[in-house]
């Protein structure tokens, strides 16, 4: 079982908070396509012809591909990769780009999962944040998309913002309930260094909003979401019964997956390998026939922690059955004072071999991972 | 014997005593100028650095003048109020003294203390204006403090400056002209005192000596009075620049002996070599040399509690004033209670243990000993906050009282008032110098000393204050053990004996910095200072309420495992007590209270 990943390096413009990796510079987009077709090739063997279940158009983004485009690139999927006739396939996309003709073409092409970067239902959040859409837009293009058929649309909420209060994070959650996803992301925003936001931050004109509020609309978007019968799944994921995302549970649940396109990562199990983020050296080491990747192989000890980091995460918790089968490390023995004392403050429970953050448990995720973390030369 | 002179320099630090030492050891053609290493008499690193002599020195010079040649023996003395035992045997080994003072500064406190000490051995003084070529020299002034302070003429000052190798003639002159030569009776039964020792790792410890009477000889049995252990004089000689083994020393000479003594605390500075066939009497003056302040040292690495023990042993083979004993403590794990001269001997054993043996070290707030007069009339030494006994059975608390004097500018007298009256200390003598320059003399509890007072007397007077102190005994205080909680649990190594009066300031200001100090954790800290079992501070770290990332999708997985793994490594340092992480910086937080 396997996934496959396609990196749209390009946007209209920049969000300010967004580190990612793109370009505004549309002009060699049909030569990116094409590269990444050629890389899919290339790549062929990488997941061994495990069945593909999902396929996961991100970016950039994904909806300024055309017709045409997208055709070639799932042809290109099929060819190569054993994509299963029920496989998830997901693309993100721009609410301003989903017009009915861009929808039916998604549609026809196979799409059958739309996560649709809402951010905000406030036009001056949304202008602060400087994405190419306003309240109106995000709005129509969730209802166009259920008119065009799609059954499985996430859409994407952002919080902890500077000037985002209170009374519109809940106004906010609540118009996105009413408009009935059956998938809701939501991320605190992350200043990261080579931004916009994160350029002010460095000036002192921007300031991060600070850790109670954060936690606070956090604990709202819960409560709310779940009343409204979301499960959280995972820290920024809400969803749905049976509508959570197949894609990204693969990456929790350290299943192999390849990633084409520039700045797009890999895992089969023994390394992980991510492509150069640079859009012309890109295309032309694909040219020449070569993936200009860079790659690290996984000891122990990065097996467990990575699976600590991302399991403690989720609704379904860390294994700790797996972690002593797969990599002959008894948590429940070597960390026992500290569960016990995670357990006493109310976040986690462990119930058979299944360690669960609680919902105060997951705000420390982190944390608790970190403590968790085994050294490389622990036993 | 008549051509022999014994001298040491008594001066403040930067007035110039090593730059003069260099130019008399290069009149007297002991060392070339080219041999010259500036300020030979400073040999270790750390003294070089602190730009103070830690350790005394000695160093003969053969001075040729008409048609005599004169033996002077330059015994260096240690310019630093922790070392002041060691600079009065030095002072003891002595006929002379050449006082040396800054044209520019004036007479600092630790000239004047150590000037006294002279004084009372009946050492010769001879006056001496260093820095006379600098512009802001002020000699008429200096001039006058020096006449009033020692009663000479004027005439008796001599005008030099060793940077500009002016005066070094008259200097040398006045040593033979004016110090008198030593008296002794080279056939007497064998007299010598030790003023230093050195440790060398292949030969030894080098004992160093002044013979007052009788002659040794190389190859004699011998015996130190104060330890009696007996040791055969292996080789013995004159301290040139190198070492020049001779075959016997008489009455009124300096000289070095080797025996094969492997540790340093078997040789007391003040001790008496004497033979142990025709014995001499001890000469007066001998002390046990005592620690003043004493802390714990703790090794950050706990595993690294044997190397921390194999690198205090090697340290007290040359350091002989260092005293230690282990310890436990419930934060720090295993460690050593360690008894100093003074704060600045403290430091320079926590940066030799860093630089010559790679620990590093965690060392708890420092303390003095105080005396527990028990109900019962005995009476218990006070070493660590631990060894204070239930309050009780104990009828009261005695601590160690300085007599502090200072020289300062007058203008600098409301602010340094101030600041010993809030060191809780009593005025006793306020003495006018000049009409500028003032001395102050106060009684202080030594355990108000110990901590910042140096360094705040140093930034009110803009460094225009010195300062010298000497213990005039123990006085009854109330005193009272200030204990620190963590969520209910005390942190052994965080407590302190500190005055009532002070307690609830103390207790505060700890709490608070220890506030800033202590990451946020998964649950709520209580911070709480508390004499006995009452709470007399509080303070709450509260806990952590949100880290987690918002996104980990594919290609953020090992990025983010790794910032964690990273930030978990710096953490590593961290102490846990109970189930609170302390980290290093917060057991020396008491030390930065303000």
């Amino acid at each position: 079982m396997a996934g496959i990943y396609v990196h749209i390096p390009f946007c209209r413009k920049a969000c300010h908070y967004c580190d990612f990796h793109f370009s505004t510079s549309r002009d060699r987009q049909r030569e990116m396509i094409n590269a990444i077709c050629r890389e899919l090739v290339l790549q062929q063997d990488y997941l061994a012809q495990e069945p593909v279940h999902t396929l996961y158009f991100g970016g950039g983004t994904p909806s300024l591909l055309t017709a045409d485009e997208l055709h070639i690139l799932l042809d290109t999927i099929r060819a190569n990769y054993a994509l299963q006739a029920d496989a998830e396939i997901t693309l993100e996309a721009n609410p301003d780009d989903l017009s009915e003709n861009t929808l039916s073409v998604l549609r026809q092409a196979g799409v059958n999962r739309l996560s649709i970067g809402v951010q905000s239902f406030s036009d001056a959040i949304l202008e602060s944040l400087n994405r190419n859409h306003d309240a109106r837009q995000a709005v129509d293009a969730v209802r166009r998309s259920r008119a065009a058929g799609f059954t499985n649309v996430s859409i994407d909420l952002m919080y902890a913002i500077p000037d985002l209060s209170m009374a519109l994070w809940e106004e906010t959650i609540t118009t996105a309930i009413a408009l009935g996803p059956d998938h809701i992301s939501a991320y605190t925003l992350t200043i990261e260094p080579r931004t916009y936001f994160g350029h002010l931050a460095s000036k002192g004109t921007l300031i991060e909003t600070d850790e109670e509020t954060a936690a606070a609309q956090m604990e709202r978007l819960a409560d709310l979401l779940a009343a409204a019968g979301f499960e959280q799944y995972e820290v920024s994921n809400f969803a749905k019964p049976g509508f959570e995302s197949r894609h990204n549970r693969a990456y929790w649940e350290h299943q192999h997956y390849l990633g084409v396109g520039p700045g797009a990562h890999s895992y089969n199990g023994v390394t992980r390998q991510w492509n150069i983020s640079n859009n012309p050296l890109y295309i032309k080491a694909i040219r020449k026939g070569r993936v200009p990747f860079e790659s690290e192989t996984l000891q122990r000890a990065d097996h467990i922690n990575e699976y600590l980091l991302t399991s403690l995460r989720t609704s379904r918790g860390c294994d700790l059955e797996r972690l002593r089968l797969d990599y002959a490390f008894d948590l429940r023995a070597d960390r026992m004072t500290y569960l016990e004392n995670l357990r006493n403050l109310g976040l986690a429970t462990l119930h058979e071999s299944t360690l669960q953050l609680t919902r105060k448990g997951r705000l420390l995720a982190d944390k608790i991972a970190a403590d968790l973390f085994v050294s490389p030369t622990e036993g | 014997m008549e051509n022999i002179r014994n001298f040491c320099i008594i001066a403040h630090i930067d007035h110039g005593k090593s730059t003069l030492a260099d130019r008399l050891l290069e009149y007297t053609g002991t060392l070339s100028e080219r041999e010259m290493q500036d300020q030979v008499l400073d040999n270790m690193d750390l003294e070089r650095e602190k730009g103070i002599t830690i350790k005394a020195h000695a160093i003969q010079m053969n001075y040729r003048r008409d048609d005599q040649t004169y033996i002077l023996n330059l015994i260096d003395t240690p310019g630093h109020v922790d070392f002041s035992y060691e600079v009065s045997r030095a002072i003891a080994a002595c006929e002379g003294a050449l006082l040396i003072v800054d044209a520019s500064q004036g007479i600092e406190a630790q000239t004047i203390s150590n000037l006294y000490l002279a004084l009372e051995h009946d050492l010769e003084i001879i006056p001496v204006m260093n820095k006379i070529d600098l512009p802001h020299a002020n000699p008429d002034a200096v001039a006058d403090q020096i006449v009033d302070l020692i009663g000479c003429k004027r005439e008796d000052i001599i005008a030099a400056s060793a940077k500009e190798a002016i005066g070094i003639r008259e200097i040398l002159d006045a040593v033979v002209d004016r110090i008198p030569p030593p008296k002794g009776d080279p056939n007497a039964p064998l007299q010598a005192m030790i003023f230093d020792s050195v440790y060398n790792s292949f030969r030894g410890v080098e004992v160093y000596f002044r013979v007052f009477n009788g002659t040794i000889r190389a190859r004699d049995v011998v015996q130190f009075v104060a330890t009696r252990r007996v040791y055969d004089a292996d080789e013995i000689g004159i301290l040139k620049l190198q070492q020049q083994p001779v075959n016997e020393i008489s009455a009124g000479n300096v000289g070095y002996l080797i025996s094969g003594i492997k540790v340093a605390s078997e040789v007391k500075v003040g001790d008496t070599i004497t033979h142990v066939d025709r014995p001499g009497e001890p000469i007066k003056g001998f002390e046990n040399v005592k620690p003043m302040v004493f802390a714990g040292i703790y090794p950050v690495d706990t595993s690294e509690f044997e190397e921390l023990r194999a690198s205090m042993e090697k340290l007290q083979l040359n350091d002989a004033s260092l005293v230690w004993e282990p310890e436990t403590s419930a934060a720090l794990g295993f460690g050593f209670r360690c008894g100093f001269l003074g704060m600045l001997h403290m430091e320079i054993i926590q940066e030799r243990l860093e630089r010559e043996f790679g620990m590093t070290v965690i060392t708890t707030v420092p303390s003095v000993q105080f005396r527990a007069v028990m109900t019962d009339g005995s009476v218990r030494l006070i070493n660590a906050p631990s060894e204070m006994p239930d309050p009780t059975r104990v009828d009261h608390i005695e601590e160690p009282f300085i007599l502090a004097q200072i020289i300062t500018k007058s203008e600098y007298i409301g602010p340094i008032m101030g600041l010993c009256m809030d060191k809780r200390g009593i005025l006793k003598n306020q003495h006018y110098l000049t009409t500028d320059r003032v001395e102050l003399s106060f009684e202080m509890p030594l355990s108000e000393v110990v901590f910042d007072f140096f360094d705040k007397l140093k930034t009110i007077s803009r460094g225009y204050a010195s300062l010298d102190y000497h213990l005039i005994g123990f006085r009854e205080s109330d005193m009272v053990k200030l204990d620190v909680m963590l969520n209910g649990d005390r942190v052994d190594a965080l407590s302190a004996i500190v005055h009532r009066s002070k307690a609830y300031d103390w207790g505060r200001k700890l709490c608070e910095k220890l506030k800033d100090l202590i990451p946020r954790q998964m649950f709520e800290i209580a911070i709480q200072a508390a004499i006995g079992q009452k709470v007399i501070a509080r303070e709450t770290v509260k806990a952590l309420r949100k880290n987690v990332l918002a996104k980990c999708y594919g290609g953020d997985i090992s990025r983010k495992r790794k910032l964690l793994e990273k930030q978990k490594k710096g953490k590593k340092r961290m102490r846990q007590v109970g189930n609170v992480e302390i980290p290093q910086e917060a057991f020396m937080a008491v030390l930065k209270i303000d």
